[in-house]
C-alpha cells in the first residue's frame, strides 16, 4: 500500500486483528481469517490484514492493497450503522461461525 | 471449533512482574476454551455510570496449557485498561473477558515451513505463545526470533528466550537494543532494517512463514523489508499494536 510518511495518523493505524471482537459481535463469526473483496481495486484479503483506524467515534477498515475504505462501523445509542459499500464481497467460512 | 465467545467473568489467579512496565496476568475462566497460538482476549471494564473501556491483549500461554490463560500486558501512558490492571488489580480480582479471538495471526506446529518471528517491544507476546507451543511440539522445524526493544530491561521473557535458544532444537534468538545496551553487548544496536532482516532471515531460505508483531511503523518496515529480500507477501502475517508507548 502507498502510505504517506508524513501522515500523523499512520502510526495509529491498527489492523483487522485489533477489531476482531467488534467484528465478531456484528457478524457472529471470527472474521479475521475470512476474505473480503475490495470494491475499489478488486483485491481480496483476509480481514485480519485490513488496515484499521479506531481512534474515532466509529471504526474504519481500509484495503491493504489500495488503501480505500472497505467497511465503516458506527455504534450509537440508536443502534449500529454498518457501511459496507467499499466491499464487493465478504465471505464467511463455515468454521468461523460461532455458537 | 465452535464455542461460545460470550463475555465471562475471569478471576485473576496470579500476577507476575516481567519488566518495569509489563506484567503477566494468569486468569482462571469458568468457561475456558482451547486457543491457538497468536490469539487474543478482549478485556472490558465497566463503570457504574455505564462508561466502558475495552482492549485486546494477546495470549502468552501456549495452547497446551488448559483451564487457565495468561495475558501479558504492557502499561501504556494514560491507558485506561492497562493502567487499571497494573495499578489497581490484585490476585483474586474478577475481570470481564471474552475470547479466544482471531484466526489470522495464528500459528500451529503443523504449519509448513521454517518459522520467522519478528517482535517489537510487547509485540513479543503472541510470538511467545507460538514459541512455547513450538517448544512443546514433538517435531520442530528451524525457527528464528528477531526481537527489537529499546533498553535491556524491556526484553520481556529474556531468560526464558535465552533458555529456549540454548535448548539446541533449531531455534535461534537475535536481539537488537535500539537505545541503550548493557556493557559487553554483542547484539544489534539499531532499528530493524532490510540488511538486518537479510542477515537474520537468510538461513531460513526464501519461503519462511513470517509473523511480525509490534508498533505499526516497525511492523510496516519489517514487512516491506522481508518483501525486498524476496519473501512472498502471502508468507507474511502482521499484527499492529499502534503507536510506540
Amino acid at each position: 500500500m502507498d502510505v504517506d510518511d508524513d501522515d500523523p495518523n499512520r502510526a495509529l493505524t491498527l489492523d483487522g486483528n485489533a477489531v476482531a471482537g467488534r467484528l465478531l459481535e456484528l457478524f457472529g463469526a471470527d472474521m479475521t481469517a475470512n476474505d473480503a473483496e475490495c470494491a475499489h481495486c478488486g483485491g481480496t484479503h483476509m480481514m485480519g490484514e485490513m488496515i484499521a483506524f479506531t481512534h474515532a467515534p466509529g471504526m474504519v477498515l481500509r484495503c491493504p492493497s489500495c488503501g480505500e475504505i472497505m467497511l465503516r462501523v458506527v455504534e450509537t445509542p440508536r443502534g449500529v450503522y454498518l457501511d459496507v459499500r467499499g466491499s464487493a464481497l465478504i465471505h464467511m467460512a463455515p468454521g468461523s461461525r460461532r455458537a | 471449533m465452535i464455542h461460545s465467545i460470550n463475555w465471562q467473568i475471569a478471576t485473576i489467579s496470579g500476577i507476575r512482574v516481567e519488566t518495569p512496565t509489563v506484567k503477566t496476568y494468569s486468569l482462571t475462566l469458568p468457561d475456558w476454551s482451547p486457543h491457538r497460538a497468536g490469539q487474543h482476549y478482549d478485556v472490558r471494564l465497566r463503570a457504574a455510570d455505564g462508561y466502558e473501556a475495552q482492549r485486546s491483549y494477546s495470549i502468552a500461554s501456549p495452547p497446551e496449557q488448559h483451564g487457565t490463560v495468561e495475558l501479558t500486558v504492557e502499561k501504556v501512558s494514560e491507558g485506561e485498561v492497562s493502567g487499571y490492571l497494573h495499578d489497581v488489580a490484585v490476585t483474586g480480582d474478577r475481570i470481564e473477558v471474552r475470547g479466544p479471538i482471531g484466526g489470522y495471526f495464528v500459528w500451529d506446529s503443523m504449519m509448513e515451513g521454517p518459522l520467522l518471528l519478528i517482535a517489537g517491544g510487547s509485540g513479543i507476546v503472541p510470538l511467545m505463545a507460538m514459541l512455547r507451543h513450538r517448544a512443546a511440539a514433538p517435531q520442530k522445524g528451524p525457527a528464528v526470533l528477531l526481537f527489537s526493544a529499546r533498553h535491556p530491561e524491556d526484553l520481556i521473557y529474556h531468560e526464558e528466550l535465552d533458555a529456549m535458544a540454548a535448548a539446541g532444537d533449531g531455534l535461534s534468538v537475535v536481539y537488537t537494543l535500539t537505545r541503550t545496551q548493557p556493557e559487553g553487548w554483542t547484539g544489534y544496536t539499531r532499528r530493524i532494517d532490510t540488511a538486518m532482516l537479510a542477515h537474520v532471515a537468510g538461513p531460513l531460505g526464501r519461503e519462511p512463514l513470517a509473523f511480525i508483531c509490534g508498533p505499526t511503523l516497525m511492523v510496516e518496515t519489517a514487512s516491506n523489508g522481508l518483501i525486498e529480500i524476496g519473501v512472498g507477501a502471502n508468507r507474511i502475517k502482521t499484527e499492529r499494536f499502534g503507536p510506540t508507548a
